[in-house]
């Protein structure tokens, strides 16, 4: 079967037109001085640019993100795990790896009983599932927004207790929901028992 | 085990409306018959019914009130003598409730409360299930709930129960009443008070089992706590025994606290080693680690119970100064290199010029392997005696676990260590060219290092010692977590113990290069594995013989031979 080739009207054969029809979105964003909505913010001061310079910048994390696990602090800037390794259990790819104390408990303050000794997590075998968050009974551990975690070699891929607490830091979500007469007025568990316990008439 | 013999007769009760025969009587925690309970009916019919007080080997006293269940009886018999009974005839059976208040249901503790014939035991009624959740809520009001902290996590009675019997929520708003925490109560164990649900077990046990009348109750109502005398210790050798009865974590021991998490401990069942009694135990390990032992219960040897001194004597195990690699005169080698060397130089070996030390904490099949070669140079064998003090209950003095399998098998006779004597005479007067030393450090038991080097020098050991040192050939052996093997103990009780852990190193099981030593040079052939190599005994060792056993017939209790 033989195709006959259309011909071409004159305009057609004038190609200017058809390539710009070709660049038309090109052109549009080239000429456009609107900000894009998928950069938000980020792109204010390059409100043309719509390439993201990344990793110099960095695009906004949406809420609920699942990004890498670190240990949070409470307002009182006191280490929130209590050792409890449950999250170690959970741990579906055995990331988390908890070195319990041992008799002495090393807590830090009046009221606490027990943190870990170590606590390290294996960056490079997370998965970013969550469990460990979802799993945590003293609301110490979760998934902050930090997605792109590189390094050198595979022992600095291992996160212990220090870079975690410090990565982690002071998160809000530990304790924004602890409102007494709709103050947040934070957690301080250790504290208020210990005062529960100062307070209590000593009958004998 | 008394009243095994004596035939009781049985009641029929009902038990969550299904009929089971239960006999009249069972064994009390002493041995002796009493009338069955409720709680151990319903245990015959398969139905658990909680409880925290109540333990098998300890008294009854009925406080914890956990074990709560609705029961109906037979009405009181009338005039003529006859039960009540409905139209059709069959019994009429009145379900408890309150005297004056006939809607509500009135439950009985099981564990205190004895059968009558044909009672009916309501133990999954609705009217059962709101007791229970009415007794866990007012045992959890003062508990702090600090699961995440508590060593007792994963193994504590309290969490089951809230889990399978316990209610969500709590109608107790106020505040908890705040006791001692991290108590030293004794050397070995850590009271936490507020965990407490003054179950008083622990009490029980020291004062009816131990006989050392050492915990009380103190303060009144909401501030009852678990306290030794004033100024008095928690310090006798059984102290440990509270923390495993302890059905929360009140009770801790200062070995474990803080160490790991129960659910991630791998179990396996072992025999303790740190006297002649055998104790069955539990070992705790995670990761080529042990963290624990805990009596495994056997009532022909143990019951519930070990002692403190055996619980805490596994260190040596995880020691960093383990032996773990096998050397001869040049220094480091492979156990190829060095068996067939061994293996080359005893077979030139004249008979005579052999002298083994075993030692009587070695397994019954080390021991036999032994023999066996020892036969072969009509060698002289002996072992070591080791004494220390006995107590009332469970330690013994001697201090060998297999003292009684070393005699049955013929490594060394009635007085342990007599023929030590002999040996240094033979090795002093160059008969004795050959020493085999097993586990034992020789130089402290009259056979100093300068006579040593006048005999080729054959030593398997765990642990460095002043023997080790100046061997020819070194082998190291395992330690009994790291192999398997069966142990006699004194009362003539064969019992087997599994592999818990990987030794160090090259360190390989006693049997397995003794079998092949065995094999280079007497020829013995054909036990590949510590199940066939154990058969093959009890087919040539008498007292073995006599009580046909077999490794799988041995289970986890063991079996008893004649002695």
């Amino acid at each position: 079967m033989k195709v006959e080739r259309a011909k071409l009207t004159w305009f057609e054969r004038l190609y200017i037109p058809s390539i710009l029809n070709g660049f038309k979105v090109t052109l549009r964003h080239f000429f456009s001085w609107k900000r894009s909505k998928v950069y938000g913010d980020k792109q204010s001061s390059y409100s043309a640019k719509l390439t993201m310079q990344y990793p110099e910048e960095k695009w906004p994390v949406p809420d609920g993100y699942r990004g890498a696990p670190y240990l949070v602090k409470d307002e009182d800037a006191n280490t929130k795990c209590v050792s409890c390794q449950l999250c170690e259990f959970v741990c579906p790819p055995k990331a988390i790896r908890i070195t319990p104390p041992g008799q002495s408990g090393e807590a830090d303050r009046e009221g606490a009983e027990k943190m870990p000794k170590e606590f390290d997590i294996n960056m490079l075998r997370c998965i970013y599932c969550g469990f460990c968050q979802e799993v945590c009974p003293e609301e110490a551990i979760y998934l902050l927004k930090d997605y792109a975690i590189t390094g050198e070699n595979r022992e600095e891929l291992i996160f212990n207790k220090e870079k975690l607490l410090s990565l982690g830091g002071e998160d809000k979500r530990a304790y924004a929901h602890h409102t007494q007469d709709g103050v947040t007025e934070g957690i301080k568990k250790w504290e208020k028992k210990t005062q529960e316990a100062k307070d209590q008439p000593a009958f004998h | 085990m008394a009243a095994k013999d004596i035939s009781i007769e049985t009641v029929t009760v009902k038990v969550d409306g299904r009929s089971v025969e239960v006999p009249r009587m069972m064994l009390n925690w002493e041995g002796n018959l009493e009338p069955t309970t409720v709680l151990q009916a319903c245990k015959l019919a398969g139905i658990e019914i909680p409880h925290y007080c109540y333990h098998p080997k300890l008294p009854v006293v009925g406080n914890c009130r956990m074990c709560l269940v609705h029961v109906g009886s037979p009405g009181r018999p009338g005039p003529d003598g006859k039960s009540p009974v409905n139209e059709d005839g069959t019994t009429k059976i009145f379900p408890m409730q309150l005297p004056y208040e006939p809607q509500t249901p009135r439950g009985v503790i099981g564990c205190a409360t004895t059968i009558v014939p044909d009672m009916e035991i309501y133990a999954s009624s609705p009217e059962t299930k709101e007791m229970r959740e009415s007794v866990l809520e007012s045992l959890l009001i003062n508990h702090p709930l600090d699961c995440s902290i508590c060593d007792q996590a994963g193994e504590c009675k309290l969490q089951e129960y809230s889990y399978d019997h316990g209610q969500a929520e709590s109608g107790f708003e106020e505040f908890k009443v705040h006791k001692p925490k991290a108590v030293d109560l004794g050397p070995r164990i850590t009271l936490d008070a507020e965990r407490c649900i003054l179950c008083t077990r622990c009490i029980r046990f020291t004062k009816d089992i131990v006989g050392d009348d050492a915990l009380g109750i103190v303060n009144r109502g909401g501030y009852n706590t678990i306290s030794t005398f004033p100024g008095e210790s928690f310090n006798n050798n059984y102290t440990l025994n509270t923390v495993d009865i302890c059905p929360v974590g009140a009770l801790t021991s200062d070995d474990f606290r803080f160490q790991m998490r129960v659910w991630f401990l791998k179990e396996t069942k072992s025999i303790c080693t740190d006297c002649g009694s055998g104790c069955n135990v539990m070992i705790g390990s995670r990761e080529n680690k042990m963290y624990r032992y805990e009596p495994r219960q056997n009532d022909a040897v143990n019951g519930h119970w070990m002692c403190d001194s055996g619980r805490l004597n596994y260190k040596w195990i995880g020691r960093e100064d383990r032996l773990s690699s096998i050397t001869d005169v040049k220094g480091k080698t492979s156990w190829p290199i060095a068996l067939k060397n061994i293996s080359d130089h005893l077979s030139n070996a004249d008979k005579g010029s052999v002298a083994i030390v075993a030692s009587a904490r070695q397994t019954n099949e080390e021991l036999h392997l032994l023999s066996k070669l020892a036969k072969h140079f009509d060698a002289i064998t002996d072992s070591i005696p080791r004494k220390g003090k006995a107590d009332h209950l469970m330690m013994i003095e001697d201090r060998n676990t297999n003292t009684t399998g070393a005699q049955l098998i013929g490594v060394t006779s009635k007085r342990v260590g007599s023929k030590l004597s002999i040996i240094k005479k033979g090795i002093e007067s160059g008969k004795v060219k050959t020493l085999i030393v097993f586990g034992e450090d020789v130089t402290k038991h009259g056979i100093d290092a300068k006579l040593l080097e006048k005999v080729t020098l054959i030593v398997s050991d765990i642990l460095p010692n002043e023997t080790t040192k100046i061997a020819d050939f070194l082998l190291p052996g395992c330690a009994h977590a790291e192999k398997r093997g069966t142990f006699t103990n004194v009362k003539g009780r064969v019992q087997k113990f599994m592999k818990a852990l990987e030794p160090p190193g090259d360190a390989l099981s006693e049997w397995e290069f003794l079998h092949e030593l065995a094999h280079n040079v007497t020829g013995l052939d054909g036990f590949k594995t510590i199940e066939g190599l154990f058969n093959h005994m009890a087919g040539e060792v008498k007292a073995f013989k006599d009580a046909e056993l077999t490794w799988a017939k041995l289970g986890d209790h063991g079996l008893d031979v004649e002695l």
